[in-house]
């Protein structure tokens, strides 16, 4: 699945990265919190969370994470989005809640992350 | 639990030899509180060693690694220093704090226990898996602390 599949499943907006709609996606996290996340992403994972600071785009960047899904809604300010931009991550905003953007990806035959023992 | 030694727990992995002289070095300055900057210090690494060809496997190791002792820096400490060295087949990482160190070290290093605040939880920090996380993507940890002086921890990466 590319993260324009996403971007088309989950109808969002794009916020930053509208040049990296081609990139491939292999799995998925659904999280707010940062130190799960630290715990389970590989790379090439579209992260969807609720939680909009700083720190979910530097939790991306250093585990190679080219997506970040901002679910319920939420619009990040211009200084994350600059990040974002900067990092090379595309940003997403969707009005879906977290359960269930993390549903229509799943369905649309996107796995998780691997659970713990798997990885 | 070492409950005789609540300062230390048992190094994990087989310790890396001292950097020479002739490592290439990195060291940067961890501000107590500071959540604006949190992750600057592991991201400058991160570039440096991908500016050396480093394998990228081990890169994402090292990223988690030294992301979870920056953000603990920020979280826990007075303030403290993160200083890379590469030299030869292995990377080093010692990160060094002012205190207020931790009392019972096996017991930060148990899965789930913390003593973080709601504003860090708030953050979406301070589940308590911060230090069992780096153990597990290092090939070295130690960690020795002394309540009221401050804490230090070293780890090690093969790169090869």
């Amino acid at each position: 699945m590319t993260i324009g599949d996403i971007r088309d499943l989950l109808s969002a907006r794009v916020l930053a990265g509208e040049d990296l709609m081609g990139l491939e996606i292999r799995s998925a996290c659904g999280s707010d919190l940062m130190s799960d996340v630290l715990m389970f992403v590989k790379d090439q994972t579209v992260l969807l969370t609720g939680l909009v600071n700083p720190q979910v785009v530097r939790t991306a960047e250093m585990l190679d994470v080219s997506c970040i899904v901002f679910a319920r809604g939420k619009r990040p300010p211009g200084d994350i989005i600059a990040m974002a931009v900067e990092r090379g991550i595309a940003l997403l905003a969707t009005d879906e809640t977290l359960y269930v953007a993390c549903g229509l990806l799943y369905k649309g035959g996107l796995p998780g992350s691997p659970k713990r023992g798997e990885q | 639990m070492n409950r005789d030694m609540p300062g230390q727990c048992p190094p994990h992995g087989a310790r890396p030899p001292e950097p020479s002289d002739n490592a290439l070095r990195e060291t940067h300055r961890v501000d107590a509180g500071d959540f604006s900057t949190a992750g600057e210090a592991s991201a400058s690494i991160r570039r440096a060693l991908r500016r050396m060809g480093i394998n990228p496997d081990v890169i994402r190791r090292v990223s988690i690694a030294s992301y979870e002792v920056e953000i603990n820096l920020v979280i826990h400490s007075f303030g403290g220093t993160m200083e890379m060295a590469l030299d030869g087949d292995w990377l080093t990482i010692i990160s060094r704090d002012t205190g207020p160190g931790i009392e019972d070290v096996s017991l930060a290093m148990t899965e789930g226990w913390s003593t973080a605040t709601e504003e860090v939880r708030e953050k979406g920090f301070g589940a308590g898996m911060g230090l069992p996380n780096v153990k597990r993507n290092t090939d070295y940890f130690d960690i020795v602390s002394q309540s009221g002086v401050g804490t230090t921890m070293r780890m090690g990466f093969k790169i090869q």
